[in-house]
C-alpha cells in the first residue's frame, strides 16, 4: 500500500496537480456547462459525448498497457444516465468490472429524481447520483469528499444515500495521492515509483 | 485660458451626461433581468449559469443559450417530422421530448420546461391531440424566450461591463 504524505493542500492548489475529471454527456449544452462548473472549481476537464468514447479514453476497449492508463490519471468520472447506445448505467457496470478502471469513482449525472433508479446506480457502485442541471455547489462538494477520502468505501446496504459518506475512520491522510485515486495494487511497484516520481 | 477652462467644464458635462445614460440603461438591463424571473420565464439555473461567467469568460451566458437555440433547432424539426407520422410513435416523442427538456432545464427555461413535461404526459396518456396542442405552446413558450433573450444580450453587449467609458482627461 503507496504511503505518500499527503501532497494536496486545498488553500494552495499550486502544491498540488490538479484532479482530472472525465465527463460524459450527450448533450452539447450539458458538456459545456459541465465543464465550465469543474474548471471554475479547479478540476482538469475532459469532455467526451458517449459512453463508448469515455471507455475509449480510458483504454478499456484496446488491448494497452497499464503506462497509458497512468499518462490518464483520471480521478473521477461524471456521467450522464440517459444516453444513446451505452446508457451512463452501462458504463458505470463496465468501468466496476475492469481491474484497471473500478477504483475510479463514478458519478451519476441524471434529471430523473426516481429513487429505484438512484439506488440501483448506488448498489451497483456509483458514488453519488447528481440531479440535473448540476450545480457548482454539488461539484464543490463533490471535490470536498474525494480529497478528503479518496475513494469512499461504498455501503451496500444503505439505500437513498444522497451525499458522501466519509468513512474519515478508515482512510489516513498519508495513504492519499492527490492525483491518483486509484489505489497502487501490492503487487505493482513499478506503478508506484513511477507515481512517487511524478511528485 | 478662458476657452480651456469652458473645455474642460464641456467635457465634464459631456462625461457625466453620458454616465447617466449608461447608469439608466444598466437599471433598464437589470430590471428587464429581474422580470424574467419575476414572470417565469427563467429559473435559478440561469443564475447558476451567470455565476459561472468571469472575466476570462465574459459571454459565458449567452454562449450556452446561443448553443441551445442552435441544437434545439434540430430536436424542434425532429419534433415535427415525428408529429407528421401516423400513427405517432409516442416513445419516440417522448424521447426527443426529453432531450430537449433536458436542454431547457440547462439554461434555465422554466416556461419551455413546464410545456415539455406537459406534452410528456400526454405522450404517456397516448393522446394524439393532446401532443399536438402542447407541442404548439412548447413552440410559442420557446420562441417568446428567445426573442426576449436576444434583445437581452443585445442590449448587454451595448452598454458593455459596468465601468466608466469615458474618461476626463
Amino acid at each position: 500500500m503507496e504511503t505518500t504524505t499527503l501532497c494536496c493542500d486545498p488553500t494552495n492548489s499550486s502544491d498540488c496537480k490538479e484532479l482530472h475529471v472525465l465527463a460524459v454527456d450527450d448533450s452539447n449544452i450539458d458538456r459545456k456547462v459541465i465543464q465550465k462548473l469543474l474548471q471554475i472549481s479547479s478540476f482538469k476537464v475532459t469532455v467526451v459525448e458517449s459512453g463508448t468514447r469515455a471507455l475509449q479514453y480510458l483504454g478499456l476497449d484496446e488491448d494497452k498497457n497499464s503506462t497509458r492508463f497512468d499518462d490518464l490519471k483520471v480521478n473521477l468520472i461524471m456521467t450522464d444516465y440517459s444516453m444513446p447506445g451505452m446508457t451512463g448505467f452501462e458504463l458505470l457496470k463496465k468501468i466496476k468490472n475492469s481491474s484497471t478502471l473500478r477504483e475510479i469513482p463514478v458519478v451519476i449525472m441524471s434529471s430523473e429524481n426516481s429513487v429505484t433508479r438512484i439506488d440501483r446506480c448506488l448498489e451497483e457502485g456509483a458514488e453519488d447520483y447528481l440531479l440535473k442541471p448540476v450545480k457548482l455547489s454539488d461539484v464543490r462538494r463533490l471535490k470536498d469528499a474525494i480529497l478528503k477520502s479518496g475513494a469512499p468505501e461504498i455501503d451496500p446496504i444503505q439505500t437513498k444515500k444522497r451525499t458522501y459518506r466519509l468513512d474519515q475512520s478508515s482512510k489516513l491522510p498519508t495513504s492519499i495521492d492527490c492525483h491518483d485515486l486509484t489505489s497502487s495494487p501490492p503487487d505493482s511497484p513499478q506503478q508506484s515509483v513511477a507515481k512517487r516520481a511524478r511528485l | 485660458m478662458l476657452k480651456s477652462m469652458e473645455f474642460i467644464f464641456l467635457e465634464v458635462g459631456i462625461y457625466c451626461h453620458l454616465l447617466m445614460e449608461r447608469n439608466q440603461m444598466h437599471r433598464q438591463i437589470a430590471s428587464i433581468r429581474k422580470s424574467f424571473f419575476d414572470q417565469g420565464y427563467l429559473d435559478e439555473q440561469f443564475i447558476q449559469l451567470e455565476e459561472l461567467q468571469d472575466n476570462s469568460n465574459p459571454n459565458f451566458v449567452e454562449e450556452v443559450v446561443t448553443l441551445f437555440y442552435r441544437d434545439s433547432a434540430r430536436f424542434l424539426y425532429n419534433l415535427d417530422q415525428a408529429l407528421e407520422k401516423r400513427p405517432l410513435d409516442f416513445n419516440k416523442l417522448d424521447s426527443l421530448m426529453h432531450q430537449f427538456k433536458g436542454s431547457s432545464s440547462s439554461i434555465g427555461a422554466k416556461k419551455v420546461k413546464t410545456e415539455c413535461t406537459n406534452f410528456r404526459a400526454h405522450c404517456n396518456a397516448q393522446n394524439a391531440e393532446g401532443c399536438k396542442r402542447t407541442y404548439q405552446h412548447v413552440k410559442r413558450e420557446y420562441t417568446t424566450l428567445k426573442k426576449k433573450l436576444e434583445a437581452y444580450f443585445q442590449m448587454s453587449r451595448q452598454v458593455g461591463p459596468i465601468e466608466m467609458a469615458c474618461r476626463p482627461r
